[in-house]
């Protein structure tokens, strides 16, 4: 069919029959309703089901009627437009709940006594207790796995932009690449298999921040060398033409205008770290009382807290109060790092740069 | 099939800004209009107001009337989707789909239409490459991707890929800007051929440009940066480039500012 | 710029003999930030080597007293007389839970990335954006807690459901028992893999350039038919390595699918039965109770596991770097 057919055919080619602005609108409350409706007489009880007949009938609907006034094209048009609504739709119940439910659920005894008490004295299924050495406990190790992948890492990235260019850059550049694939919990394996296995070290906060670092290592070059290269180069011309060595010009000129992004980077990474449980569990184990020393005897930690609250409960509703709590502190803790880091990404932001 | 143009009392606005103010023109068919004016006068804006693509951008909203012949684009009930099946148009940059081969870049918006057959379809893009002066050079290589093409070949392609559909005009919004001087000439003499069977409007930076091809000249012109453009004056080619009425028109010809 | 101001150029020497006193320092100076930059790079490559060198001994060591075959047998028993150890039951339940998750996962984010680029007004597909930026923070744990006491008493209705009008096929039989199955398990991933799937294909549709939807446009293409046309050819590769990222998280997933797994060691057909288990999940709930040998033989798995993630990921940057071949002319 070519186009002068089409245009003989219908002497207005511009116009189509168009249904009204609101019909999507309409379409989908009126399938909410129906699949309530459906989900009442039928006496599905699980929200999640009449979701889904909503859903569908929103599709399904749009199409039909689409098709039938509008043609196929703007059929499938709207069909599209549907379909993306209810992918987004889909995705946010569950992260929305997600969130909801940790709030609603972390606050019933989140307050002062929570945050500095240990577990020492209560038994799993108790009410009461807290999560103070689990905070000190994350802080110690994701603090020990900074303080080594933070000037590796930065030292790395300054070599393989500022310096690398042969076999050795080009080794370190794939095999960064490699760590940041390495699942948690075989970062875990490893520090578990050399620093316990074969040395015979016990459990204990150190050898959980090996692995963070192992974790964190490579987020830390990936992001330092992304701001190293937005750093003009101009400025290192300029710097080297006034007769400045190159170690001071990077330490001078280089690091201070990347600082931005590369503290933005290290926070992200911290914030990565910060939730990791898998390598706590296999090398730090986890403890209801305090421990102040990283290097000796297992600690606790903010994850594992939840992960042992939630296993050790027996149903214990107090025991998830207390999971609920202390994930709540953990994301509160995570997303207050990560909106720092965009602040601080934001505000020290190189405006040439980009 | 070409189509008259006649736009009434047309604004162009981005969210509050308005682009472009009260516009007035016609375009016969089978013609080649120039818009020429400086940098900024809208120009561009008002093209991309005759096939609706300036509602794309966001906060993009026009005011006014484009006649198609006897029907208003902006009318109520118009589909901009079907408008611009009948106003074709042609990029500043070429711009052929980079994941699609030369002849899929063709036969790309027949099959929008729901054009399956393979016979059809080759008549098609055979009758629009030769219609676009680009037959010859990649009749071998239809299945090549159309981006190995150079830049002027590329913009034909564009070309083609615009008239395979039929539209009844033809919108260009500076089609040489990014290309040689040979390349610019081989679409130049397209322009010649293919304002036998299509009303052309064309945007151009290049005055001896817009001499050499078009028959009409409209010269649009903003009174300051922040001003709305405006249409200072539409008359015959020749006319404008040597005895224009409006003394701005001479100045910017004559190159005394812009 | 303004931060290069702040650093003041060093001044001019006035020393009657900068040249010489400069060059001294600059060559001990830069010898050593270049050995400790080049150190750190080394030490990165040893640490990598070492972490292949450790796993694969003492995975040895386990597979050497392995009694069954270490890639077929169906059970798991290193602490007994004779060891016996396998880990087909878990590449299987690993492989399964992942391509659900990925099933799920991948075309609704994709949706999603559609809708923050394309369909949302800007200001509040911007807002969604931010959003799950943070979202693809929350650890995994809590997404476990949530998965093991909100998700898990939502699906048995939806379970009940399949069993009813799908358990014919087999897969979507269920015996009533509670709903902490492979599906679940993949639902709970899909979930957890969303947001950086979205994140990494929405970047790559912000990335198409706007002449290419203005062509598709300008051809009288309905909003379907330029994202169908322009948009998804362009980002197809950038959202099978995003893909791919999140299969790689989803095949580690530790915490998340042991919390929410009623493991067995068993492969069990139906999706909605209890039973089966993945490489990381098997190492977090066997580990305590192991012995040396019982954890040799966990490092033997989660070394299978690592290879099959190095595998993914290596995919994911080839299709990235193919790409790059492929659209260099345009992009």
């Amino acid at each position: 069919m070519s186009n002068a057919t089409l245009s003989q055919k219908r002497p207005s080619t511009l116009r189509a029959a168009s249904l009204p602005k609101w019909f999507g609108w309409a379409v989908a409350a009126g399938s909410v309703a129906l699949g309530l409706g459906i989900s009442t007489v039928a006496g599905l009880d699980s929200s999640i089901q009449w979701a889904l007949i909503a859903g569908l009938l929103f599709i399904v609907g749009t199409f039909g009627i689409a098709a039938r006034v509008e043609g196929k094209r703007q059929a499938k048009d709207r069909v599209a437009t549907s379909l993306v609504w209810v992918a987004f739709l889909f995705a946010v119940i569950p992260l929305a709940s997600l969130v909801y439910e940790t709030v609603k659920r972390g606050v019933k005894v989140l307050d002062g006594y929570f945050l500095s008490h240990s577990m020492g004295v209560v038994a799993t299924s108790e009410p009461g207790g807290g999560i103070y050495h689990a905070i000190l406990g994350t802080l110690e190790q994701v603090g020990l796995a900074a303080a080594i992948s933070v000037p590796v890492g930065v030292l790395t990235a300054i070599y393989l932009v500022e310096y690398g260019r042969g076999n050795l850059a080009k080794a370190v550049t794939f095999f960064v690449d490699v760590m940041t694939g390495i699942p948690s919990i075989v970062a875990g394996l490893f520090v578990l298999s050399t620093w316990i296995l074969v040395l015979g070290m016990g459990p204990s906060g150190f050898a959980g921040a090996m692995a963070l670092t192992i974790l964190m290592l490579p987020v830390v070059v990936r992001s330092t060398e992304e701001m190293l290269k937005l750093v003009p180069n101009e400025l290192r011309e300029a710097s080297l033409a006034l007769g400045v060595p190159k170690w001071r010009t990077i330490l001078k000129v280089v690091l201070p205008t990347a600082i931005g992004g590369i503290t933005t980077g290290v926070m992200l990474a911290v914030a990565r770290i910060a939730g990791e449980t898998a390598p706590v569990l296999l090398l730090v184990w986890g403890s209801n009382y305090i421990n102040a020393n990283p290097f000796a005897d297992p600690q606790a930690s903010l994850p594992m807290y939840i992960y042992l609250q939630f296993q050790q409960s027996g149903g214990s509703g107090a025991a998830y109060d207390r999971a609920w709590a202390a994930s709540l502190t953990l994301i509160a803790f995570i997303m207050i790092l990560n909106l720092a880091a965009r602040g601080i990404a934001h505000w020290k932001a190189p405006k040439s740069g980009r | 099939m070409a189509k008259r143009i006649d736009v009434s009392g047309l604004n162009a606005y981005y969210s509050s800004f308005r682009a472009i103010e009260d516009i007035s023109m016609t375009v016969e068919p089978r013609t080649v209009t120039a818009f020429i004016g400086p940098s900024g006068c809208g120009k561009s804006t008002f093209l991309r107001t005759l096939n609706r693509m300036h509602e794309v951008t966001s906060g993009g909203r026009v005011e006014g009337k484009v006649m198609l012949d006897d029907e208003d684009l902006y009318g109520p009930g118009v589909d901009p989707v079907s408008v611009r099946r009948e106003v074709g148009m042609v990029f500043q940059r070429p711009n052929p789909f980079p994941t699609m081969s030369i002849y899929d870049n063709v036969a790309a918006g027949l099959k929008l239409v729901g054009t399956k057959k393979k016979s059809e379809l080759d008549d098609v893009v055979e009758k629009s490459l030769k219609g676009a002066n680009l037959w010859n050079e990649v009749k071998d290589r239809l299945n090549k991707p159309g981006s190995g093409l150079s830049g002027g070949q590329q913009q034909r392609l564009c070309i083609a890929r615009a008239i395979a559909v039929e539209p009844k005009v033809l919108l260009m919004d500076e089609p040489c800007s990014a290309l040689d001087p040979i390349s610019t000439l081989a679409i130049e003499d397209l322009i010649g051929e293919l304002k036998e069977r299509f009303t052309i409007v064309i945007v151009t930076h290049n005055m001896q440009q817009a001499a050499r091809v078009s028959d009409r000249t409209a010269f649009f012109n903003l009174a300051a940066v922040g001003q709305p453009g405006k249409l200072i004056e539409i008359d015959d080619t020749a006319r404008i480039f040597s005895n224009p009425s409006v003394q701005a028109t001479e100045d910017y010809i004559s190159g005394r500012f812009g | 710029m303004d931060i290069s101001t702040k650093v003041p150029p060093t001044p001019p020497s006035s020393d009657a003999e900068p040249q010489r006193a400069a060059r001294g320092a600059t060559r001990i100076g830069d010898r050593v930030f270049l050995g400790l930059s080049r150190g750190s790079g080394i030490f990165l490559l040893v640490l990598m080597a070492a972490i292949a060198v450790f796993l694969s001994y003492r995975a040895v060591l386990a597979i050497g007293e392995d009694e069954g075959n270490f890639f077929t047998t169906f059970e798991w028993n290193p602490t007994g007389n004779p060891p016996v150890f396998g880990i087909a039951v878990l590449a299987f339940g690993t492989i399964v839970s992942s391509v659900i998750a990925m099933a799920i996962a991948v075309p609704v984010a994709v949706g999603i990335a559609l809708f923050i680029t394309h369909y949302a007004p800007r200001k509040l597909g911007g807002t969604i954006a931010y959003v799950v930026d943070l979202l693809a923070a929350v650890p995994s744990i809590v997404y476990g807690l949530w998965g093991a006491l909100v998700l898990v008493p939502q699906l048995d209705g939806l379970y009940g459901w399949l069993n009813d009008y799908l358990g014919w096929t087999g897969i979507f039989e269920w015996q009533g028992g509670a709903p902490r199955s492979m599906l679940t398990v993949g639902i709970l991933l899909a979930i957890m893999i969303l947001p950086i799937i979205t994140n990494v294909s929405r970047e790559v549709f912000r990335q198409v350039p706007q002449m290419h939807e203005e062509a598709a446009l300008a051809l009288g293409a309905t909003r379907w038919e330029v994202i169908r046309m322009a948009v998804l050819p362009f980002g197809r590769s950038g959202v099978i390595s995003a893909s791919m990222l999140g299969l790689g998280r989803a095949l580690g997933e530790t915490m998340a699918v042991a919390m929410v797994l009623s493991s067995s060691f068993e492969i069990n057909l139906s999706l909605l039965d209890p039973g089966g288990g993945t490489f990381a999940q098997n190492i977090a709930s066997k580990f305590s109770e192991a012995t040396e040998i019982g954890r040799d033989a966990l490092i033997a798995s989660g070394l299978v596991l690592f290879v099959i993630t190095l595998l993914v990921n290596g995919a994911a940057r080839l299709i990235i770097a193919r790409r790059k071949e492929f659209s260099g002319a345009n992009a």
